[in-house]
């Protein structure tokens, strides 16, 4: 039992090396000192670099406007850089024709900040767009809707349109229309903002349990709670710059399953979080 | 599967935004309307125009005492030799005489013998050439006066004193007509493109939110265009309907007593009701295709 964790924690130390190489085709996602200025002249990030290997979990934390949706919105073409490269699956965003753009889309899963659902349509017809969109036939909406909808626990309000749901239930919505299609690459921008604590954990086991199926995960959040529980990679922005990228992965036990993971999740929290410094890793050596 | 899913999409939409959808049909139903009365009326006001500017002749009185070689000498002058002359009608001494005493019996019962002379009733190839040929028959001299090209004719005057008064009166109405029928298009295209432009402004967030979430351009516009044909046919449908209605109610009881009302180049009912028809849903559905266009740039 030891030594398997020990072989995992080894595995994860040299895959926490490669992730930050730039090039390497496990990436999912390179940033290449990437700036974004907005039109007004605020920048959104600046001068960002970093490498998202395929299957992480990721955090992006940081106090508000510090670049978190930014991001976000750069992973879809949303937004072009203003300096800079952006890579993912090996692509250059830049070279990605207009046409293409929604092809490129629906490899990736977002769920908005503010949910951006579509107020003409009930919670089933909204995550079925995004089905539809791809051209899915009837019956693979009709198999994969429900199914996604039980997950997140919207089966009783099906009908309902976006205007008749709480704003965690919205949530709930935008996040089972991101994974209706099971995209690669799933972008969380405040799953849990507008969540109880216990619902909170309901969403994030649901994030876990779609990235142990390897999908990609990358989660903005002001849940600093969350994010010390969870011990995943955390990279910190201020004022768009990274000031923190921690592989806080080998912490934690990988195979955890979803109910042991929402017990860690309701554990008191672990000391509190501070930027690492060089000792850091020479404490690390040390302990069991 | 896809044709059954952007009608669908098309009336989920309509339902869902009647108000906007309602705005656009009754714009297009107003336009339509003033249309369909304007350009018959347009229509036969030219026509109107047309018809007497068409009156105006020159006409080339010959000497009493021109004989058979004279007559035939002038028509080949007329024929060959002279610009602008359209269509000729010779009417002889005998014919005039006829003619005169057909339509005032008293006067001429009087007159023993025949006063009139040969008549060549010359239409000018075009209305507004009709002082220009003149001219040409009978060009004025240095002394004030008036010559003519040929001993023969005896001379030249148009059938009325103000043709250049006919002619510019009906050149005004109709240019008049024609600025109001090209205002009233413009102003309906814009009203109709408004209209269009405010419902689907109303709705960019949600295609943007179709545009992140993966839909292609097409995909998103295919239900606006549907849904903008339908209101155009719907809108355009009851315009006619009205007119139709009008037609008979109003405009045929009337056309038996004025002539100006059933002037023969209004254009057919039939091809008006195609045309309205087919600029209206094709407007409108432009008109939705097109103002998406900045949205989709997302
Ligand atoms: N559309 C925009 N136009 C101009 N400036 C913008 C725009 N969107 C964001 N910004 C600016 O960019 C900076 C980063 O914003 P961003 O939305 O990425 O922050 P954030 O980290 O997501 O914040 P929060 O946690 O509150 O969501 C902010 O200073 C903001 O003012
Ligand atoms: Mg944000």
């Amino acid at each position: 039992m030891a030594a398997t964790e020990a072989d995992i924690q080894a595995l994860e130390a040299a895959a926490g090396l490669s992730a930050s190489r730039p090039g390497d085709p496990a990436n999912v996602i390179e940033f290449r000192a990437v700036t974004k200025r907005y039109e007004g002249g605020d920048t959104g990030v600046e001068d960002i670099s970093f490498c998202v290997r395929r299957g992480e979990f990721v955090f992006l934390v940081g106090s508000t406007g510090s670049g978190k949706s930014t991001l976000m919105r750069l992973l879809i073409k949303e937004l072009e850089p203003t300096k800079g490269h952006l890579h993912v699956a090996g692509r250059d965003l830049a070279q990605i024709d207009r046409k293409k753009v929604p092809y490129y889309r629906r490899n990736v899963g977002v769920v908005f900040q503010d949910f951006k659902l579509l107020p003409n349509r009930t919670v089933h017809d909204n995550v079925a767009y995004a089905l539809q969109v791809t051209g899915s036939s009837r019956k693979e909406i009709r198999a994969k809707v429900p199914d996604i909808l039980r997950l997140t626990g919207l089966s009783t309000k099906l009908h309902n349109f976006p205007d008749q749901l709480s704003g965690g239930e919205q949530q709930r919505v935008s996040v089972a229309r991101a994974f209706v299609n099971h995209p690669p690459l799933l972008l969380a921008d405040e799953p849990t903002g507008n969540l109880d604590p216990e619902t909170s954990i309901g969403i994030m086991q649901l994030l876990y349990r779609i990235n142990r199926t390897g999908t990609t995960v990358i989660v903005a959040t002001h849940d600093s709670h969350m994010v010390d529980r969870m011990r995943r990679r955390v990279i910190e922005l201020r004022k768009g710059r990274i000031i923190r990228d921690e592989a806080t992965g080998r912490y934690a036990p990988r195979d955890l399953s979803t109910a042991e993971f929402g017990a860690l999740m309701r554990e008191p929290a672990p000391e509190p979080r501070r930027v690492r410094e060089p000792f850091d890793d020479f404490d690390d050596a040390f302990r069991d | 599967m896809k044709v059954g899913f952007f009608l669908r999409e098309a009336l989920r939409s309509m339902g869902r935004n009647a108000v906007p959808s309602f705005a656009a049909m009754a714009s297009v139903l107003v336009t339509v309307l003033v249309l369909g009365v304007f350009i018959p009326v347009v229509q036969a006001t030219t026509g109107a125009a047309n018809d007497v500017r068409n009156r105006v002749l020159v006409n080339v009185y010959l000497k009493t005492s021109a004989k058979q070689p004279d007559v035939q000498r002038v028509r080949q002058l007329l024929t060959s030799r002279v610009a602008h002359v359209g269509k000729l009608q010779y009417v002889s001494k005998e014919q005039a005489y006829a003619e005169q005493k057909r339509r005032f019996p008293d006067a001429y019962q009087l007159l023993g013998s025949n006063p009139l002379p040969d008549t060549f009733r010359v239409t000018p190839d075009k209305p507004d050439n009709a002082l220009k040929l003149r001219d040409a028959l009978s060009p004025s001299t240095p002394g004030g006066g008036r010559t003519t090209i040929d001993p023969a004719i005896d001379s030249v005057r148009n059938s009325k004193d103000d043709t250049q008064k006919i002619l510019v009166a009906t050149k005004v109405v109709k240019l008049t007509t024609g600025l109001l029928a090209v205002l009233l298009v413009v102003a309906s295209i814009l009203l109709v493109s408004n209209t269009i432009r405010l419902s689907m402004f109303s709705r960019r967030r949600e295609v943007e939110v179709m545009k992140l979430v993966g839909a292609t351009d097409w995909f998103i516009r295919w239900p606006f265009v549907i849904e903008g044909v339908v209101l155009g046919a719907l809108g355009g449908a009851l315009a006619i309907l009205l007119l139709l209605v009008g037609k008979i109610a109003l405009l045929d009881p009337l056309t038996a007593q004025f002539s100006l009302l059933a002037a023969p180049n209004t254009i057919h009912f039939g091809m008006l009701v195609a045309v309205l028809l087919a600029a209206a849903v094709g407007v409108s559905a432009a008109g939705s295709g097109l103002s998406l266009r900045r949205f989709l740039r997302v």
